[in-house]
This record gives structure tokens, C-alpha cells and sequence, in this order.
């Protein structure tokens, strides 16, 4: 099995010291984490970190399960590339002269879709929402220009078959003691996309 | 991110008519609901107010002070392994909190139920290098199923039932509970105790699937060379008559690993002995000939396993276990069946034909008789004068007649003991086993005797790992635990120098221990004992031990360079084991 890029997601519990819990699950097998990315999720109160490593499926199905194992994690999902939506968020400081004087400037910054978000004598910062490519295509293109500083976020993705967390959560919540039972859910979806 | 989502409300709502208690005066009220006897701790600064309350419930909870915090939890730990309840600690800030780390990781790794509390400082001092505070919440992480910091004292008890439910449920483990000081000291209105049953994000035990249950049972009736191998997951779900049952109805022989002993008697017709790496010869050997391996409440650890492109390549295997993470973890199954053993065995065994494998069997007798002629004869009734390890765990056997609970340490006599050591009940072999912490023994004696005081504890160690741990003899002296300590004494830490022998040239390089005289040790302690060396003396100085009223140190001299075989060196297949150093 060849690694390539998963992206790991995993709604959980909203508390002090799980991004360390789940951290370290990784490191400790020395796996790097290309980004991790924390935000709320469409359930109140329900965290969702997106994780993205490079790795081969079989490593990534038992990180998916180390992960999942955790007392305070509800789910954790995993997916290649081709079945999520993603974008990271990148911003660039360029010094305002250049941008003025130069129109050739304008128009790249234009080609690869970036937004001035602040506009100051000085400088001015563009941000571009986008792939990892293409963001750093613009790196390439504004160095010459004199480009001050740059940032990029963590990866945040949603996953196309993904039908919310909504129903999931009832699912769990069934589980407490004096209702029915809910079959065994990891066993049931195995050959589903949205499932482990 | 947010503290833990604690009803507040709720609580100062009801204050008017609940009880003002401070948070110290929570947890021991959590502890009695919990039903917990006894108590391994030591105090110190951080945690003072709480050993403040304890001095008024004296009389309701036990508490035993050990010699060092390691020791309190190898306490809490072997209280665990001989009861199947879980184990309490408490312990300081700082150094105290700190020296619990082994024994966590100990407990992680072995899946035992314990719960510690450890002190801290106050919380406004959180994060200033304040004197005796350390990151215990980030420190005990990887070593922890569950731990959580407590800064407000009305978290208490929401807090404290979680970390029971969840050291006990499901595949147990270590849980801490980090208190500030000012939460032990607060007043707040205490509206009782209720016991955790659920939590939203913990599913302790992944459902049944009828179906892998039916095709598990499939595969065991088509087989004609199935081979049972099961762990502490029969001991931990309790599951002990319902995985006799199993066996027994489809005539399969059934080997443990070293942390599943015990869990059916050892002369039970169907029991072929010890898997790994000083396991029997014949289940090592014919894990690699059965047709189906049904693998109970184990993890394939690779002290198991051996080389893992070499294990049971030719078997399907079916895969019994309540942490769904374990599935695949090192061995692929065909048939994983996720659940608590003691829900799928009885399925299992419903479906499963009534047969006698009776030539199947008849394979792992031979290999005994192998391991007989060419191992344990000679292990057992040797004809040198220096005494053998074996011999003295034979001789014991004869007098405990396999009632007593056995607590080893780590290293050549623990695999010694486990080899020939003979359990009738289940619960009785406590040992370090996925940690393999030297020091573990004596402490470890000292809380399966008061898990257990209907049984007889007896704690085999070896001259080195008595060292490690040996100021607990302490605790013994003052809180009188009934222990008997047997000290097989080579005068080498054996097991390195086995391996420094073997794969190093005999390049003996600091494994040579100079002991103290354990004897004056013990006697120091307020301890009697006693050191032999002589055959002629063995038996009577055994029964004496066990005669003896209260704890007892024999120290028994036995041969300085033996070896413990049979052995699957590392990085070899379980197949390939050696019965002796010429094969190597």
C-alpha cells in the first residue's frame, strides 16, 4: 500500500486536553501531522478536528481506531482527497507601492482569486481560500514583488457522503442504558465511505 | 476549549437544603458509594486537606500508607488483579503524583482498573512553577485511559463517578483525577452521589453482530485443527465459566498467555500450557499447524506473537474482543467478533457442534512429552546440588495445591512461575506482564492480600527486583498484610545475563548484583525469615513460610547461571523455539 494524503476527522467531546490526548497518538508512532484544524461542528457543543497525515490506508485505519478509542471522542472518520471538499486559507503582505505602480501585479493577484482584506499605505494584505497548490503558486508569483509575509491555515474539509453528524449523535445517545440496542455500527457500515 | 460541562446550576439551586461539604469530603463520599475498603496512599502538601477529612472517616475506609507512591499504586493494582475491583490511590503533587507514572503505565498496558487522585496546587498557582506543581494531567496522558483536572469542587462528584465507570468498564485502565487544593477546601452544596452509567462519547463494549458470531461458529465446526489461545479478557469480563463451557462443548485445546493464567485451572484436560517467548513448546509450535486459532481477550503482543510474518500464516483467525482497536492491531482476522467475551462465548457456544479433537490433542501431548524430556524434567528434579527455580515452584505447588494467589516480579523466576506454577481459581497469577516492571511484586503481594485474605498471597522475586521496591517491607510491618515473600536468589539479574549469554558472547556486562542480607532486611522490618540453599531443607522451610502467622521472607539460593528454555529468541517465528542453547 502506497501512503498518500487522508484527512482524518473526528468529532469529540468539547474539553481541555483531547487535542493533546489525540496529538500524541500520532506522535508517538513518529507520524507527522501535516495539519490539524479544531472548530465547532453543524451539532452544538460537538467539536471536529480535521487532521491531515501522509500515510498508507492500513497505518490510517488504526490511527482512525486509537483515535476513535479515546473516552471522549464520538467518531473519527478517515478519507483520501477525492472524497472531501477542502480548503485551506492562505494570506499574503505585500508593500502597497508595488501593488499601485505595478498593474501587473494587480492582475495575477487577480488570476489566482485573492482578496484584499486590508489596504494600508504601507502594506496591503491578500488572502486566498483554495488548495495547497494553488496557494502556493501565489508564493511564487508575489516573491519577486517583495512579498513580506506570509501565512497559511490548517486544512478544514467536508466530506461529500457525510449526512451530518445530527443522526450519529441520536444513534449514541440511544445507547444509554434502558433503551434498545443499536447494532454494532463499526461492523454494519464497514464497506461505507463514511465509516471506519 | 471548555471545562467539562458541569450542572452548576443545579447545585447552587438545591444549596438551600443540601448539605454545605468541602470537595475533600466529596471524594471519600464518593469512594464509600463506590464501595472502595481500602485506600493505598501517601499524603503530602497538595493533598492535605483531603487527608484532613479522611481522619474522620477512619473508620469506614482503610487506608494503607505505603513507603513510596510507585508502591501505592502496584498496591492498588495487585488489589485489582486478585479482587476484580478497582483499586484506589491517593498521593501528592509534584514528586508524588510523579512517581505514579510506572505503575500507570503498568496498569495501562495490563488493563487494569485503578483510580488515582492526586493533589495540586491551588489553582490560581496553576502554571507559575509553584512549589511541588507539575503537569500531571499532560505527564499521565499517554499512561492514562481517562484523566481530568478538577478546579471547582462542585465537579467532584459528576467527575469521580466517571472515573470509576470508566476505570471499570469496557477494557479497564488507569484513571486520574488531578484535584487543585482550593477545590478539596471549597464548601459547595452537596446534592449526593449518583453513579455514572452512561457517557455520550464511551462506548465501553461495541455491540454483538450475530452474524460474525454464526460465521466464528461456522468456522470453528468446519475446522479439524482449531486451536484456542485466550488472555486477561476472560479474567476481566468475568467470563471464566462461559469460556470453560466453549471449550469443553467443542473439545478445542485452549493455551493463556501469561496475563490470561489462571483464568481455567491449569490441570483442566483441555489447558496446553503458556504461549510465548518461554511458553510451552506445544502451543508455540502448533500455532503455526491449526487450521482455525480462535484468539480470546488477547492482543498479540509480540512476546506472544514472535515474528509476526511467521505467525499462524496458515490458520484463519477468529479474533474475540471488547477494544475494537485491537482487531487487526498485529494480526489480521478473518472473523473479528467485537464484544464483551461474556456476551459472545455463550452465543459462540450455543452455535459451536459437541466434538472431541481427540488426535488434535494428542499433538499437543507429544510436544509436551518433548518439552518434558528435554526442559522440565531436569528443571524440576534436578540431579546438580544447586537448587533450580522450578523445583521450588513444584515443591510449592504441592503444598498450596494451587489455592494461593501468586504475585511475581519480572525476569527469569516470574517466567519460572508461570511455567510451573499450578492455579485451581481464577484471579490468582498477578504479574507485570505487558510492562514487565521489575519492583512490581512486593507491592503488588501487599494489595492482592487485602483484595484477597481468603486466599494465600505469596510473592515470588527475584535479588534484583526485591531491591527495587524493597521499603515496603514497611508497610507490611505496620499495616500487617499477610504476605509470604519467596526471594529466588541467583545473584545475577538473570534474564539479561540469560540474553547477555546467549546473544552477546557471554559479555556480562553489569548484571552482577551484590544483594544485602534480605534476612537482617527483613528482620529490620519486623519480618522473620530465613535463607536456604540446601535441597534437604526446601520443603520444610516452604511450609513453615506458609505455616508461618503472618508475613514471612525465605530467601532460596539457586543456581547463579541458569537459563529459562524453552525460548523463541527474538525475531523469530514461535515455530522456530529452542529448546536448549544448542539449537540456537
Amino acid at each position: 500500500m502506497q501512503k498518500q494524503e487522508f484527512t482524518i476527522t473526528v468529532y469529540t467531546e468539547n474539553h481541555i486536553g483531547l487535542l493533546n490526548r489525540i496529538a500524541i497518538i500520532f506522535s508517538r508512532r513518529k507520524i507527522n501531522i501535516e495539519s490539524m484544524n479544531t472548530s465547532p461542528s453543524e451539532v452544538p457543543g460537538i467539536h471536529r478536528f480535521t487532521i491531515v497525515i501522509n500515510e498508507t490506508e492500513e497505518v490510517v485505519k488504526k490511527l482512525v481506531r486509537q483515535v476513535e478509542k479515546q473516552v471522549e471522542v464520538l467518531k473519527a472518520y478517515y478519507n483520501n482527497n477525492e472524497e472531501i471538499i477542502w480548503q485551506e486559507l492562505a494570506l499574503y503582505k505585500v508593500p502597497t507601492e508595488i501593488i499601485a505602480e505595478e498593474v501587473k501585479v494587480e492582475r495575477l493577484l487577480r488570476q489566482h482569486g485573492a482578496k484584499a482584506v486590508v489596504i494600508r499605505k504601507d502594506y496591503t494584505v491578500f488572502e486566498v481560500a483554495g488548495q495547497r497548490e494553488e496557494t502556493d503558486k501565489l508564493i511564487k508569483v508575489l516573491e519577486p514583488y517583495g512579498l513580506i509575509e506570509f501565512v497559511r491555515s490548517a486544512r478544514v474539509a467536508i466530506i461529500k457522503a457525510s449526512r451530518g453528524f445530527h443522526e450519529k449523535l441520536k444513534e449514541f445517545e440511544a445507547l444509554k442504558p434502558g433503551s434498545g440496542l443499536v447494532k454494532n455500527e463499526y461492523l454494519n457500515k464497514q464497506e461505507e465511505v463514511f465509516s471506519m | 476549549m471548555e471545562t467539562l460541562t458541569i450542572k452548576k446550576e443545579k447545585a447552587t439551586a438545591k444549596e438551600d437544603t443540601a448539605k454545605q461539604v468541602s470537595g475533600s469530603v466529596a471524594v471519600l463520599e464518593a469512594f464509600l458509594a463506590e464501595g472502595v475498603e481500602v485506600i493505598f496512599g501517601y499524603p503530602g502538601g497538595a493533598i492535605m486537606p483531603i487527608y484532613d477529612a479522611l481522619y474522620d472517616y477512619n473508620e469506614k475506609l482503610k487506608h494503607i500508607l505505603v513507603r513510596h507512591e510507585q508502591g501505592a499504586i502496584h498496591a492498588a493494582q495487585g488489589f485489582a488483579r486478585a479482587s476484580g475491583k478497582t483499586g484506589v490511590v491517593f498521593a501528592t503533587s509534584g514528586p508524588g503524583a510523579t512517581n505514579l507514572v510506572t505503575g500507570l503505565a503498568d496498569a495501562m498496558i495490563d488493563s487494569t482498573p485503578v483510580v488515582c487522585i492526586t493533589g495540586q496546587v491551588f489553582a490560581h498557582l496553576l502554571g507559575t512553577d509553584a512549589f511541588q506543581e507539575t503537569d500531571v494531567i499532560n505527564i499521565t496522558t499517554p499512561v492514562t485511559k481517562w484523566n481530568y483536572q478538577v478546579t471547582d469542587a462542585t465537579e467532584i462528584p459528576e467527575v469521580l463517578a466517571k472515573a470509576f465507570y470508566i476505570a471499570g468498564s469496557g477494557r479497564p485502565g488507569p484513571v486520574l483525577i488531578d484535584i487543585t487544593k482550593n477545590a478539596q477546601l471549597q464548601l459547595f452544596g452537596y446534592a449526593g452521589y449518583k453513579k455514572c452509567e452512561y457517557i455520550r462519547s464511551y462506548r465501553p463494549k461495541p455491540n454483538v453482530r450475530k452474524e460474525y458470531v454464526e460465521q466464528a461458529a461456522k468456522l470453528i465446526n468446519e475446522a479439524e485443527r482449531p486451536f484456542v489461545i485466550f488472555g486477561q479478557g476472560v479474567i476481566l469480563g468475568k467470563a471464566e465459566d462461559e469460556f470453560k463451557a466453549f471449550i469443553e462443548k467443542a473439545g478445542l485445546p485452549a493455551a493463556w498467555t501469561i496475563m490470561g493464567m489462571s483464568a481455567i485451572p491449569t490441570d483442566h484436560p483441555l489447558a496446553v500450557g503458556m504461549l510465548g517467548m518461554h511458553g510451552n513448546y506445544g502451543p508455540n509450535v502448533l500455532t503455526n499447524e491449526c487450521d482455525v486459532l480462535i484468539a480470546v481477550g488477547m492482543r498479540f503482543d509480540d512476546r506472544v506473537t514472535g515474528r509476526l510474518d511467521k505467525y499462524a500464516k496458515q490458520a484463519k483467525v477468529i479474533h474475540l474482543d471488547i477494544d475494537p482497536s485491537e482487531i487487526d492491531k498485529n494480526v489480521k482476522s478473518t472473523v473479528p467478533v467485537w464484544g464483551d467475551c461474556k456476551e459472545t462465548l455463550p452465543m459462540l457456544t450455543e452455535l459451536v457442534q459437541k466434538k472431541e479433537h481427540k488426535a488434535w490433542l494428542q499433538r499437543f501431548y507429544e510436544y509436551q512429552e518433548k518439552e518434558n524430556l528435554k526442559v522440565i524434567q531436569d528443571e524440576l528434579n534436578p540431579k546438580g546440588e544447586v537448587m533450580t527455580m522450578g523445583e521450588v515452584i513444584k515443591a510449592l505447588n504441592e503444598l498450596t495445591k494451587g489455592e494461593a494467589i501468586v504475585v511475581t516480579d519480572v525476569g527469569q523466576h516470574q517466567m519460572v512461575a508461570c511455567r510451573y506454577a499450578q492455579f485451581q481459581r481464577s484471579k490468582s497469577n498477578v504479574t507485570s506482564g505487558g510492562l514487565g516492571t521489575m519492583g512490581f511484586a512486593l507491592p503488588a503481594a501487599i494489595g492482592a492480600a487485602f483484595g484477597d485474605s481468603s486466599r494465600t498471597t505469596v510473592a515470588i522475586i527475584g535479588d534484583g527486583g526485591f531491591q527495587m521496591t524493597l521499603q515496603e517491607l514497611g508497610t507490611i510491618m505496620q499495616f500487617k498484610p499477610d504476605v509470604k515473600i519467596i526471594i529466588l536468589n541467583n545473584q545475577f539479574l538473570g534474564m539479561v545475563r540469560q540474553w547477555q549469554q546467549l546473544f552477546h558472547e557471554k559479555r556480562y556486562s553489569f548484571v552482577d548484583i551484590t544483594s544485602p542480607d534480605f534476612v537482617q532486611v527483613a528482620k529490620g522490618f519486623g519480618i522473620p525469615g530465613k535463607s536456604i540453599s540446601k535441597r534437604e531443607d526446601l520443603v520444610a522451610s516452604l511450609s513453615g513460610l506458609l505455616n508461618s502467622k503472618g508475613s514471612y521472607l525465605l530467601e532460596i539460593m539457586v543456581g547463579k547461571e541458569n537459563n529459562v528454555f524453552p525460548m523463541v529468541p527474538q525475531g523469530r517465528g514461535v515455530a522456530e523455539i529452542i529448546l536448549s542453547k544448542d539449537e540456537l
